[in-house]
């Protein structure tokens, strides 16, 4: 039988995910593409992969036919387990016949990412594997009893390790942003408010945009603009004055005054931050941005480092969330 | 002409707004086009993707390649021959595409005539008497957003979205028509339906109009819309391109 991961769980929002589908913007044709980058390099730079499973809050449970799969995951801090035994939240792991991954909601982040090693055996659309689910683009979201087929599988490592990857750590600093494009529609208190109030992710967030709940921010010169294009990161602020941080899913263009852009080094962490959870924001200028983008993907151009499970990583150790949120905090 | 220079905003640090103006307006659309077509043309390095909208060409691009200063200069050394005389302004083609006014493909034109102190018929014959402009795309795959609507049927938006368009249902929403290429709920009132496919998988060009394209709707019979509909659901383009320079 050819080799093939089985999707025996998933929860909503599981989707397949490659860099994204560019150079179609100018028809209406969304990016999509990782909610975390810096997350899915990790898991597919360390499996070999084309592309990655991305596994909501909802959780997924995977299982390999036909072969022993190279599988890397890493994202937010995931429960990982593997027959049952915990895994660190970033790892690489060979996933042999009819052995269960199983990955669940840990102690933060929003999103994993699960990568197999090969090719998957996926005709690309418009250029790209990426689901995206609201123009109906890309495969469909993954549900349990499908399988994907690999046109090519890596070698798998001989045992599980424990990949470390430290621009994966949660972190509560504020979340930097570049001002703009559209700070003249704000009057300056109302910016300053924007970047001093405490805001909390709304429960109605998802890959096309995080709500921010706070105070509200009131224009200048009303809500409606002239559409035009949209960053990722890029914050709206809609006529009920909720901001609106637009993520990997949003339109390419959109009608609404954007008060910040957050910078391309945190929309990861921003991207991590489930419901329920408070942010901050800093501004920074275009300088600090790109020095902080410059740290960020040389990083991960290096890529994670493969270590050995550590002694702690037993089954017997219930504190393995724990002690796995201290490594990555000691790397920090 | 508008020698005004354009507004360079920073979008985050890797993308850059090049705003042209603040209006929909058709010289202000060509700037931005034809800023556009040079920069594809001759990208400069860390260029990654453009996007024309109404007044501004939005850009990604990779500040660890291309320092911001960089390439406002690029823009700048492109801006400046813009030779935007009344050829420029011109659109390359015009498309024909046809347009069936029957309530029974056309769900609210009953609906926005009343609004509009119209009759269906009315509305339909001003729609399609119009010469539009193809701004721009947005909101989803091949959804094409088009200016030239007669001031008469300028109708504000509905407070709240009415269901799933059809396929190909043409729109009329603030001073804009709009044809949507995919069902999604919306803010806008459908008044007529083309059985052309604005976005296509499996063709190649997956999209028709290009921005700043005009356009006309020729007004068909719901017969003809089955037929039409029929061929282009078999990969037919039923709808007429001219090359205008």
């Amino acid at each position: 039988m050819s080799a093939r991961l089985l999707i025996e769980a998933a929860g909503p929002g599981v989707t397949i995910q490659d860099e994204g589908r560019f150079g179609l913007s100018r028809y209406g044709v969304t990016l999509a593409g990782p909610m975390d980058l810096g997350a899915y390099v990790a898991a597919t730079r360390a499996a070999g992969a084309d592309s990655a499973i991305e596994v909501s809050l909802g959780g997924a449970t995977v299982r390999a036919e036909g072969a022993t799969l190279c599988v890397a995951v890493a994202g937010g801090d995931f429960d990982i387990r593997l027959d049952g035994r915990p895994m660190p939240p970033a790892c690489l792991l060979p996933l042999t016949e009819g052995a269960r991954l199983v990955l669940r909601a840990g102690g933060s982040g929003a999103w994993c990412y699960v990568a197999v090693g090969g090719r998957l055996d996926l005709a690309p659309t418009l250029g790209s594997r990426s689901t995206h689910a609201r123009s109906g683009l890309g495969p469909k979201p993954l549900a349990a009893g499908d399988a994907l087929m690999l046109a090519e599988a890596a070698a798998p490592p001989l045992e599980p390790l424990a990949l470390a990857a430290p621009w994966l750590a949660a972190s509560g600093a504020p979340i930097r942003v570049l001002v703009g494009p559209q700070a003249d529609y704000f009057a300056p208190e109302e910016i300053e408010a924007f970047l001093n109030a405490r805001w909390r992710i709304g429960a109605r967030s998802d890959r096309m945009a995080y709500r921010l709940e706070g105070p509200a921010i009131r224009h200048r010169r009303g809500h409606d603009i002239v559409s035009d294009g949209v960053a990722m990161g890029a914050i709206q602020i809609p006529g009920d004055g909720a901001p609106l941080a637009l993520m990997a899913d949003r339109q390419p263009t959109g009608g609404y005054p954007k008060i910040a852009t957050v910078i391309g080094a945190d929309i990861c962490r921003l991207a991590q931050l489930r419901p329920g959870e408070d942010l901050s924001f800093r501004a920074v200028d275009w300088d600090e941005a790109v020095a902080a983008r410059r740290a960020y993907f040389e990083a991960i151009e290096a890529g994670a480092t493969r270590e050995p499970l550590g002694a702690e990583m037993t089954t017997e150790s219930l504190l393995a969330e724990n002690l796995v949120g201290g490594v990555v905090n000691a790397r920090d | 002409m508008d020698d005004e220079t354009p507004r360079f905003l920073d979008c985050g640090e890797a993308a850059l707004s090049v705003e042209f103006g603040d209006s929909v307006d058709p010289a202000v659309n060509a700037r931005v086009l034809a800023l556009d077509e040079r920069l594809r043309a001759a990208p400069p390095a860390g260029l990654r993707e453009t996007t024309p909208t109404y007044r501004a060409l939005f850009m990604r691009y990779e500040p660890l390649e291309i320092s911001r200063a960089a390439l406002v200069a690029a823009i700048e050394g492109l801006i400046a021959p813009l030779d935007m005389d009344a050829r420029a302004l011109q659109p390359a083609a015009r498309w024909t595409i046809p347009c069936c006014y029957d309530p029974e493909f056309a769900e609210d034109i009953g609906e926005a005539a009343a609004l509009l102190g119209q009759t269906a018929q009315s509305l339909a014959q001003l729609h399609a008497g119009a010469d539009y402009r193809a701004y721009m795309y947005g909101f989803a795959p091949g959804w094409c957003y088009l200016g030239g609507l007669p001031q008469a049927l300028a109708i504000p938006r509905r407070a709240t979205p009415r269901g799933p368009t059809p396929q190909g249902g043409t729109l009329i929403g603030g001073a804009l028509s709009l044809i949507a290429a995919s069902p999604m709920p919306t803010g806008w009132y459908v008044v007529g339906r083309t059985p052309e496919r604005m976005f296509a998988l499996d063709r190649d060009p997956p999209f028709l109009v290009a921005p700043g394209d005009a356009v006309r709707f020729e007004p068909i019979d719901a017969k003809t819309f089955l037929t039409l509909d029929a061929r282009a659901l078999a990969g037919e383009t039923v709808a007429r391109r001219e090359t205008l320079f």
